[in-house]
């Protein structure tokens, strides 16, 4: 849906793991813009319907970006900072209680 | 943590980082907190990024953008407290802020609160406005100032307002694809509007900016459809292609990986909703802003409202209200006489009514019609976290629903964790048309804290640490 | 002077709502009062707990004889309320409050009613799953459940509406009231309405309008409960939960949000109509909340809210004929727990008013309990 003008050569970027694949990104990017560089089309379904929602506002309003951020369902994308290691996850429906018991 | 301040600003956009600024130089005691990682809000968002490391989209950017390096460099340069990441979720109406920072909610306590919380692209329900590939136009900006990204295959965007053009000619000089530029402005908008031109003049860079803008989309040979109506995205599970009317009524369809949607920008409301401040509407935009004073005070004294958060007016504009909100501020804390206060606004007003001359001709032109909500079609989604269609909120009505507090009863509409940020207005003007009845009558949403969400652990910790009661069966 | 109405009624919350249907069921001819739209307070915003479980004493009778209503809703007004039978259960996190659990379950029974079941570890792990380790054991009342409060008492007005009841809403409510002849008069505005008899069900402005108008003292302390909705999250708890020894209310709806109250109070304005919320006491329920359900901690809070709320000195409502004025019939001060009782208090008072009597026990919630003899000790109404 996205692309970046430049390419950000690992040395330089930040390398987070969006839906198991990794992606190199500048620093200071948000997740949701990871994602959408990681080329996941949507980021969520919805707890309603199930339909498949992506970032639509990217800036903290309209809460379609909500993803499973290291573990920590319903965290909006938009507003996360990537951070190397990170593991983030698309987010189907209700996901939210983490690790049940 | 340091919890007790003079001033807390909300927001580090234009308005909030003068309003710090000139706070501090007073010397109140003075807090930024921000949900962005960085200063300039949305407007000159990652502007020093930009300038530092990215100078190739600096340049694409423009001189407009650059122009918040100043003012963020004035803001780091004073050494002002500034928390960013970090979300309001509460303000009271005796000057405590619930926030959250690093996961970890906590209180805060001013003794006046500056909210400089900005703006919002106008939601815009149409139909397919929630496949992925639907973005809104400002949103695209901001991938492109924070991330240097830009879309990827046919890109079509659809509405109306400065912004529209702005960023289809910065997104074309990027190097994306820009297919088509869907205008909902009319030759008689053009027409209506020419009676403010003499207004106008006085802002006239603003007008010339808006030609040059123009030009260069022709010269690029991206085609505007002026006069469009009945924009709707096509497509199943994502967004495959936009369809219009034109003027003469012909219906047309274009194909589009992405899809950029603009219906204009309205004030965030949701902290001075929270605190159940006095709203007006504005008739022409069809939005809601806190009714204030000259100085940006609302009907609740403790919280003074600058930039677009109080209405439309640019980010010019905002760097004079936040500095007069910081003004008052200081003489309503002991700091600046009044006398003072009104010598250091003359300045400051006088360069605020030069960039707001320009409003009354952009509020007419650019009149928001990508979505006219008595026209939404009954399938069409309104709330968009708990899918509510504008159906559902008409069979609704019909079983008598007044406003948009009985529609969250009603249908959950507006109960989702956007809280109504993205079905407030429509809701509000859907109702109104099906009881014909002004929307001021119908109202708007209470707003509930926590307005950004905060988790039952971070809530928890929050819980005053007294030791343990004894068991009440013990005793 | 021309009466209009058999039955005036202030205040269209739930009672309100509940005694209109009743009464006009019975060929009567009621107009109903208030400010706002019904369900605009305590009726429509609270937690939606339909419990039997843990009641007064004296509220007893009236809640069971209120549950066998809710059973049979959509015969009453059309509409089931979103009433769900999934049981409540109230937690005993150690021996000690099983024991008082238990003695409370003895206690009901000896009342002759059966209702109310200890449950052990084991069964309280069945129907509650997910529970904490720590937690022995239980008190359920399986018949019990939750219902939408709003929905309710909006089936309640639309069908006190279809029989022809008058509503006057959304405007200035009782603005003034007089006795003319053998008759009431209010004054609503410019709007006069004339009836026999008059009933007073406004709620925590109940007291209020006792004292103005009819000179009837209730010490009714306003208070503003507050609450919590989160995020949707996947199934997990049928019952609705409570605690034997903290605050804590707590139900999984059918789309997955987690409603939390059980009596933290926030400050109510009830000249505004509005309250203000306390969240170092949300803090506290949140902890509680952890504490059953350890498994929570990353679920976000969407919402919280408070009603405006009237309580009593003894924690239960006024439902009583005025002890002063003739055709006078007041409801209200429900304590926070006046919701499940709805769908019976408006069949009361319809007996009260239609037939002079009921059979089910209101004594205890007579309106000259609170009266005090000059120089005796505070003397609390009798629980039985």
């Amino acid at each position: 849906m996205f692309r970046a003008r430049h390419d950000t050569p690992p040395e330089d970027g930040v390398t987070v793991t969006i839906d198991g694949h990794d992606v190199t990104v500048p620093p200071d990017t948000s997740v949701a813009a990871a994602a959408l560089l990681a080329g996941l089309d949507h980021v969520r379904t919805t707890p309603v319907s199930g339909t498949p929602r992506a970032p639509y506002c990217m800036m903290g309003i309209c809460f379609d970006c909500l993803m499973e951020i290291d573990g920590v369902p319903n965290r909006q994308a938009c507003l996360e900072i990537v951070r190397p290691g990170m593991t983030v996850r698309r987010q189907d429906g209700a996901r939210s209680l983490g690790a049940a018991p | 943590m340091k919890t007790e301040w003079d001033v807390v600003v909300i927001g580090a956009g234009p308005a909030g980082l003068t309003a710090a600024t000139e706070a501090a130089g007073l010397g109140l005691d003075t807090l930024v907190v921000d949900e962005q990682p960085a200063p300039g809000g949305q407007i000159y968002r990652s502007v020093e990024a930009v300038h530092t490391r990215r100078t190739k989209d600096a340049a694409l950017l423009g001189p407009d953008y650059g122009h918040g390096l100043d003012l963020v460099r004035r803001f780091r340069d004073a050494n002002i407290p500034y928390w960013p990441e970090t979300g309001v979720w509460q303000v009271t109406e005796d000057g405590e802020l619930g926030i959250t920072r690093a996961g970890e909610a906590g209180l805060l306590k001013a003794r006046r609160i500056i909210a400089a919380a900005g703006a919002q692209e106008r939601p815009v329900p149409i139909p397919g406005w929630t496949l992925p590939g639907v973005m809104g136009a400002g949103g695209a900006q901001v991938l492109f100032k924070s991330a240097g990204m830009i879309p990827r295959g046919r890109t079509v965007i659809a509405g109306t307002g400065p912004l529209v053009l702005l960023v289809a000619g910065q997104l074309s000089d990027a190097g994306a694809e820009i297919a088509a530029v869907l205008d909902t402005v009319t030759q008689a908008d053009y027409h209506m509007a020419a009676g403010h031109l003499f207004s106008a003049l006085k802002a006239s860079d603003y007008v010339l900016k808006g030609l040059a803008m123009m030009v260069k989309l022709r010269r690029r040979g991206i085609p505007v459809h002026a006069g469009v109506r009945a924009v709707s995205v096509t497509g199943s599970d994502r967004a495959a292609g936009v369809a219009y009317t034109d003027p003469k009524g012909t219906t047309h369809s274009l194909a589009a990986d992405t899809v950029l949607l603009h219906d204009g920008v309205v004030p965030s409301t949701q902290l001075t909703r929270q605190l159940d401040c006095t709203h007006g509407w504005h008739h022409t935009q069809r939005y809601w802003y806190p009714v204030t004073d000259a100085w940006g005070t609302t009907s609740c004294e403790t919280l003074a409202v600058a930039g677009d958060c109080a209405g439309i007016t640019g980010a010019k504009a905002a760097e004079a209200s936040g500095r007069l909100a910081a003004l008052d501020t200081a003489t309503r804390l002991g700091r600046l006489s009044a006398v003072n206060r009104e010598r250091r606004a003359m300045a400051l007003l006088a360069f605020q009514r030069r960039h707001t001359a320009v409003r009354p001709l952009l509020d007419q032109l650019y009149q928001p019609r990508l979505s006219l909500p008595a026209g939404t079609p009954d399938d069409t989604i309104l709330c968009r976290c708990e899918e509510v269609t504008a159906g559902a909120i008409r069979a609704a009505v019909a079983d008598g629903c007044l406003g948009p507090n009985q529609l969250k009863a009603f249908t959950r509409c507006g109960m989702g964790p956007c809280q109504g940020r993205m079905c407030g207005l429509s809701v509000a003007e859907l109702i109104a048309a099906e009881r014909r009845v002004p929307v001021m009558q119908v109202g708007y949403y209470r707003i509930r804290p926590p307005i950004k969400p905060v988790t039952l652990g971070a809530l928890a910790a929050m819980a005053p640490t007294a030791p343990a009661p004894p068991d009440p069966l013990d005793t | 002077m021309a009466v209009s109405h058999d039955v005036i009624v202030i205040g269209a919350g739930l009672q309100g709502c509940s005694t209109a249907v009743h009464l006009a069921r019975r060929g009567a001819r009621v107009v109903v009062l208030d400010r706002v739209f019904p369900g605009r307070h305590a009726s429509g915003v609270n937690a939606g707990g339909v419990r039997r479980l843990g009641r007064h004493p004296a509220e007893i009778p009236l809640s069971v004889a209120s549950l066998e209503i809710w059973a049979r809703l959509p015969e009453l007004v059309g509409h089931d309320g979103g009433f769900r039978a999934t049981g409540q259960v109230k937690i005993a996190e150690s021996d000690a409050e099983m024991a008082r659990l238990e003695q409370r379950a003895a206690m009901v029974r000896d009342m002759g009613f059966g209702h109310e079941e200890p449950i052990g570890r084991d069964e309280l792990r069945r129907v509650v799953p997910t529970v904490a380790q720590h937690c022995v054991g239980g008190l359920i009342s399986r018949a019990d459940g939750f219902a939408s409060p709003y929905h309710t008492t909006h089936a309640f007005h639309r069908k006190a509406v279809t029989l022809d009841v008058e509503m006057a809403l959304d405007g200035p409510g009782a603005t003034g009231i007089d006795r003319v002849g053998e008759h009431w008069q209010v004054a609503s505005g410019p709007h006069r309405f004339t009836a026999p008899t008059l009933v007073n069900t406004a709620g925590a402005w109940g007291a209020g309008i006792a004292k103005r108008f009819f000179d009837e003292d209730v010490p009714l302390e306003i208070e503003a409960p507050m609450m919590m909705v989160t995020a949707p999250v996947p199934h997990f708890l049928d019952p609705v939960v409570g605690l034997a020894a903290r605050k804590l209310s707590f139900k999984q709806m059918p789309n997955g949000t987690l409603v939390i109250g059980g009596g933290h109070r926030g400050t109510p304005d009830p000249d505004r109509q509005t309250t203000r919320l306390d969240f170092n006491k949300y803090g506290i329920s949140a902890e509680t909340v952890l504490a059953v359900f350890p498994h929570l901690a990353q679920v976000p809070v969407n919402r919280c809210w408070a009603g405006i709320e009237g309580v009593t000195p003894d924690d239960i409502p006024v439902i009583s004929e005025s002890a002063v004025h003739p055709g006078v019939f007041h409801a209200f001060g429900f304590c926070g727990h006046g919701f499940q009782l709805g769908p019976v208090v408006g069949r009361i008072l319809s007996e009260l008013i239609l037939d002079g009597g009921t059979n089910l026990p209101i004594h205890p919630f007579r309106i000259d309990r609170f009266a005090i003899a000059p120089g005796s000790p505070v003397a609390p109404a009798s629980a039985t």
